[in-house]
């Protein structure tokens, strides 16, 4: 190991490497033929192919949804899909983004909704057409198993909905397979939010801690700490209990700014 | 794929150290803090805001001569032009007209948006990408608030504060941590999930440099989580709140008594420009990873790109801490496809270490953000124990098999699905193999002056979110923004709505100070063809670029 090699390393930003010797590989963007290095990941592909993104492009780490891409692969019948800054590029593979898909978001009052699936039937009627195809959860490019949440929808188990739908990231690929027309992640975005509002108990001790605040409890405690001179305040900052890791039945010893 | 033989060669040396590791962690016993005399030593030698090169003061505008320097990638956009000439646009004939009108569809736009409908106000977002892509849809650790019975607002405000050097601003920070239980009570109205015990409590994690519990997530997913479910609350209110998307405000418009008066937007897609007036304008742009200060990668969003901060400079609006940039101990740095991808500090909370190439400590896990850095950077610069990647960059593990010894199997699957399955994709499984880091851009720290209502100097001017500075002073921890975009978006959309109920008159509206900006630009001798707002990073491939002979430019847009 030595430091020029760590310093070089420092100034590489978001340009990929390219490792000397990499292969050349032909990708089709939209039919169209371009060669890239095989190690890249099809959205840093396609700007090395000459492309500049203004849609299509979002967090460039896998977890906005605005990059979701459809591909095949010559030869082979089957229909993949992908996040672009998560997908590496593979010889011959067609390929194109969908950075929009029209979908049904239906506007409601989340205090007026029950908390069963009348909430479902009366939102997204369109849920009950499934046909349980499976179509939406082998184009879900967070594999989540989209059919599954949909069938729980129809059960009007919600809670269900959410905690399978709690990756999505909100791409639509998966409405824009349905044959039913349905439009599961509007849906299960309804879901997640019934059971925050709903399903899951309110924190009592946020509510506790909101009325102590609001009682003007914790205003001394500040202006105590913004009065102090700075070695006092350091002192206090590095003389604080630290709680450990595993926790479990510790105990602040100082308890008078509790 | 997944890592090479020789990596794997040298991932049997933390294997071999891992069981004493995992003991010690359970006894409570990790590898010794610093001192903050200590802390500060090897901040100056290894923090690379602390490096000189590369760096040079402002020339022009209110922060000239501020006895500060800052990164040329910084200054490289306050020395440059507008996107447009001000004598072209006809400022007589608005586009659209609204009462408040918010730059930046992010998380603190969002909930600024909110706050202002609800305070009777008509609403328009105009955003650079779509409604949510912001650096709150990438935070995944969690949402600080001091509302458990062993800690107060009194630790939290302590740890901030000294986390941030004992530089922020007092009533930000007060208004901070006084306002994060108010705001934990408001997301869980609105139906956010929060990973709670069955009985409605949260379920508490520490952060870097917070010496108690206060983290409240949803998985790994817990800034995705706020942004859904605020957006989808703002798209159920939109009789008053319009979102206008891939259309970025250039410039904030002020009437001729100096009062801000709206914004100059651009559809980056027709590109044709646009005229909003309204009586108030909350800039919410965000902060900056893609200028990539210093060459570093980034775990910023695609537009991260600063914008905010040189508008308002153009009104005459200061800034403060932009000199201190937040380097994330701990970005991706291998595979190549996944460099600079956040690893969430919640990793190291839950228990994972980082390690050398022997696979030994070397550092406390959670000390501050700037500290962990310059803790690892030294241990590969100088100490020599990083880990080499095929391509040359450098790391050191983290440790996260870890996680599963000390909290059970299944941990790593069940807490970190987003990141489980990002390093799957590229065949590592991270409950079973430790990740390769090191420090990437992550946060701005710095931004615009105002005060703890959002309130710049300029009226009915706000801001709020990242954009804003001083909360955090020089260093911000974790948890702290996606609680800070929240409080202030609702501190500014309050307060925005007050100031426009009071009753506010335009007069002709104006783009005077962006003349007056490039007189001073010419006065100060700085000859540039540079064009800000930057709005996107310019990625393009050289050698397509230079067969691209009758594409133009405009600053990084083709």
């Amino acid at each position: 190991m030595t430091t020029t090699v760590a310093k070089d390393a420092m100034r590489k930003g978001d340009k990929t490497v390219i490792a000397e010797g990499t292969r050349m590989i032909p990708i089709y963007v939209m039919g169209k033929r371009y060669l890239v290095p095989e190690t890249l990941t099809i959205q840093k592909a396609m700007e090395y192919a000459g492309y500049q993104f203004i849609r299509s492009c979002g967090c460039r780490g896998g977890i906005c949804g605005a990059c979701a891409t459809v591909y095949r692969l010559e030869g082979d019948y089957k229909l993949y899909s992908g996040l672009a800054c998560q997908t590496v590029v593979q010889p011959n593979m067609y390929l194109v983004q969908i950075p929009f898909f029209p979908a049904n978001k239906v506007v409601y009052d989340i205090e007026k909704l029950p908390y069963d699936v009348t909430a479902i039937q009366t939102t997204y009627p369109e849920t009950f057409r499934c046909v349980q195809c499976n179509a939406c959860t082998k184009v879900c490019p967070m594999d989540l198993q989209v059919m599954d949440y949909m069938a729980a929808a129809i059960r009007g188990d919600i809670e269900a909905v959410a905690e399978m739908s709690r990756s999505c990231i909100m791409c639509g690929l998966c409405t824009s397979r349905c044959p039913a027309e349905t439009n599961q992640y509007n849906m299960a975005e309804l879901c997640r939010r019934l059971y925050g509002r709903y399903g899951q108990k309110k924190s009592q001790q946020v509510a506790k801690r909101v009325e102590e605040i609001k009682a003007g409890k914790y205003d001394p405690m500040i202006e105590e700490l913004q009065s102090l001179p700075l070695e006092e305040l350091k002192k206090r900052y590095e003389e604080r209990e630290w709680e450990p890791v595993i926790s479990e039945g510790w105990e602040p010893k100082e308890t008078k700014y509790l | 794929m997944g890592y090479t033989p020789e990596m794997k060669e040298l991932i049997k040396k933390v294997e071999a150290t891992r069981p004493a590791r995992v003991e010690r962690v359970k006894q409570g016993i990790q590898f010794p803090k610093l001192s903050l005399e200590e802390a500060e030593r090897r901040l100056k030698t290894y923090h690379p805001d602390y490096k000189e090169e590369g760096r040079r003061e402002f020339k022009i505008g209110p922060n000239k001569g501020d006895g500060h320097t800052y990164p040329d990638e910084v200054v490289d956009l306050f020395e440059a032009k507008s996107r447009i000439d001000p004598d072209i646009v006809d400022l007589s004939k608005p586009d659209y007209e609204t009462d408040v009108l918010i730059i930046g569809g992010g998380g603190a736009g969002t909930t600024a948006s909110l706050f202002a409908q609800e305070n009777g106000m008509k609403v328009i977002i105009a955003t650079k990408l779509r409604h949510g892509d912001a650096n709150t849809i990438m935070a995944e650790g969690g949402i600080q608030s001091a509302d458990s019975t062993k800690d107060s607002p009194y630790y939290h405000y302590l740890d901030i504060i000294g986390g941030g050097h004992f530089t922020n601003k007092p009533n930000l920070v007060k208004a901070l941590t006084l306002d994060a239980p108010l705001i934990i009570q408001w997301l869980e109205s609105l139906g956010m999930n929060f990973d709670k015990t069955p009985d409605g409590e949260m379920r508490l994690l520490a952060g870097g440099g917070t010496c108690r519990k206060r983290m409240h997530s949803c998985g790994d997913v817990t800034g995705a989580e706020i942004m859904r479910t605020i957006r989808d609350e703002a798209r159920n209110r939109r009789d008053d709140i319009t979102v206008l998307e891939y259309q970025p405000a250039v410039e904030i418009i002020l009437d001729e008594d100096g009062k801000a008066a709206g914004a100059l937007l651009y559809n980056m897609e027709t590109e044709e420009y646009s005229i909003v007036k309204a009586k108030a304008v909350i800039v919410t742009t965000g902060g900056c990873g893609r200028l990539h200060i210093q060459g570093f990668a980034t775990t910023n969003h695609y537009g991260a790109t600063m914008d905010g901060i040189v508008m308002a400079y153009r009104c005459g609006v200061p800034h403060c801490f932009l000199y201190a940039t937040q380097y994330h101990p701990t970005g991706a740095a291998y595979p190549e496809q996944n460099v600079g991808l956040l690893i969430t500090e919640k990793m190291r909370t839950a228990g994972a270490q980082p390690v050398n190439i022997d696979g030994e400590e070397f550092t406390f896990p959670l000390e501050p953000r700037d500290v962990e850095s310059a803790n690892i950077i030294r241990e590969c610069m100088d100490v020599g124990k990083g880990i080499p990647t095929p391509v040359g960059r450098i790391g050191v593990w983290l440790d996260t098999p870890m996680i599963d010894m000390l909290r059970g199997e299944g941990t790593v699957e069940r807490d970190f699905p987003a990141k489980f399955i990002q390093f799957k994709r590229y065949g590592i499984d991270i409950s079973k193999e430790p990740l390769l880091v090191y420090p990437t851009l992550h946060y701005q720290n710095g931004g615009v002056e105002a005060n703890e209502w959002g309130e710049t100097k300029i009226p009915g001017l706000f801001v709020a979110g990242e954009v804003l500075g001083g909360i955090h002073g020089e260093n911000r921890l974790m948890g702290n923004s996606l609680l800070d975009i929240n409080v202030y978006g609702r501190r500014a959309g309050i307060r925005a709505s007050e100031y426009v109920k009071q009753g506010i008159t335009l007069k002709k509206l104006t783009l005077e100070h962006v003349r007056a900006y490039h007189k001073e630009l010419k006065e100060a001798g700085i000859e540039t063809d540079r064009i800000s707002p930057m709005l996107l990073p310019d990625y393009s491939n050289p050698e397509v670029r230079a067969k691209q002979l009758t594409a133009r430019y405009f600053g990084t847009l083709r």
